[in-house]
């Protein structure tokens, strides 16, 4: 049961958007703009997955199961993938430009400090740029606090994995501030 | 030195803000709705929950700034700076009310991890007088420094040493806000 009363028939991030409104509104254009948002040098299944394998390390279902069924939805539906890289990225089929940035995301998880002048070094040798390095960090911490917020509310979360994957893909094809719509009230209401 | 190109002189999170516009303004709008909208706890209180965050994650940049921003709600005054160091090393033992003291006990808890926050932890809050509302915002003003710290750090972000530049940029802060012309430099 939700630590405060929630909306009963949203899960996870949705009930507490629901249940404030005001706040939901920049939170749903940060993540549009670091996961969805086509003008970015790293493909949005990328950007997905970086978010993902961020949850698991936080060890939050609600975002992994979501972020993961989104990754997919850009990845071809290869939830498989999704799952080797959760279990263990650098042995998966992915980059290793994109490996060396899930270690950048993992050492954010662990705290910022932990992120070495070598572990930058790494990703720029396999190409990545300082705004590709910058949103990295970014989604990663971005991530420590969408975690924190489904869980430090304890918010309702589906363990059955269909319902994930259908809105995964709505939420692949039309974005996170489109999708917000069909829960959130048109207008944030006054208090 | 910053990891990547940042632009010079400018302090902590701003830097990474000025390189990338586009994420920076929901994040100073967040900021400003979170920490200087409307609310029944007062901008003292939410700011020392967001430095009592940045404390427990080791961000000095961010602890200092906003324990600045706190002090100079409270009066500014040197008794007003050793409050906020005293909240940052034990609120259980600082001259606070008992509600904000329920309250840092569950941004504590969410900065270890959201299922730290324990259905004790919310009744604790609630028997101080805590409403839902007050609930939800410190557990989101606490989950949201826990990416500010991290975004600082990550990038490894010019922090000033100078006390004074913080108690400047603080009062720049309070008068302004989040979003003002001060926010961007």
């Amino acid at each position: 049961m939700p630590h405060i009363a929630l909306p009963e028939n949203l899960p996870g991030i949705r009930s507490a958007m629901a249940f404030r409104p005001e706040t939901a509104k920049p939170l749903n254009e940060l993540v549009e703009v670091l996961l969805h948002n086509t003008d970015n040098t790293l493909t949005p299944g990328e950007r997905e997955l970086i978010a993902t394998y961020v949850s698991y390390l936080n060890e939050c279902h609600y975002c992994q199961t979501i972020h993961g069924a989104i990754a997919a939805a850009n990845l071809n539906d290869d939830y498989e993938l999704v799952k080797r890289v959760k279990a263990d990225f650098q042995h998966a089929d992915i980059s290793s430009r994109l490996k060396s940035l899930l270690v950048i995301a993992a050492k954010v998880q662990k705290g910022g400090k932990n992120v070495m002048p070598e572990d930058i070094a790494a990703a720029r040798s396999l190409g990545a740029t300082d705004t590709e390095i910058h949103d990295t960090v970014l989604i990663a911490a971005a991530f420590c606090m969408y975690n924190r917020y489904v869980d430090g509310l304890a918010t309702t979360q589906p363990l059955d994995e269909a319902p994930y994957l259908e809105r995964g893909k709505q939420v692949a094809r039309d974005g996170y501030v489109a999708v917000s719509k069909t829960y959130l009230p048109a207008e944030p209401v006054a208090r | 030195m910053p990891h990547i190109p940042l632009p010079e002189g400018v302090p902590g999170p701003r830097g990474p803000m000025l390189f990338r516009p586009e994420t920076a303004e929901p994040m100073s709008e967040m900021a400003e709705i979170l920490m200087r909208g409307p609310s029944t706890l007062t901008l003292a209180e939410r700011e020392l929950i967001g430095t009592y965050v940045s404390a427990q994650n080791d961000c000095r940049y961010c602890q200092t700034i906003h324990g600045a921003v706190a002090a100079h709600y409270l009066g500014a005054t040197e008794e007003q700076e050793n409050l906020v160091q005293r909240i940052k090393c034990d609120p259980s033992t600082a001259p606070i009310s008992p509600k904000l003291k329920a309250l840092l006990k569950i941004a504590g808890h969410v900065q270890q991890g959201g299922k730290h926050v324990s259905a004790e932890d919310i009744a604790q809050a609630r028997a101080q007088g805590s409403t839902d509302l007050e609930i939800h915002d410190t557990v989101l003003i606490a989950a949201n420094f826990c990416m500010m710290n991290r975004y600082v750090d990550g990038l490894a972000t010019w922090t000033p040493e100078d006390p004074d530049f913080y108690r400047q940029r603080a009062a720049s802060l309070a008068q302004h806000g989040y979003t003002g012309s001060a926010s961007r430099t």
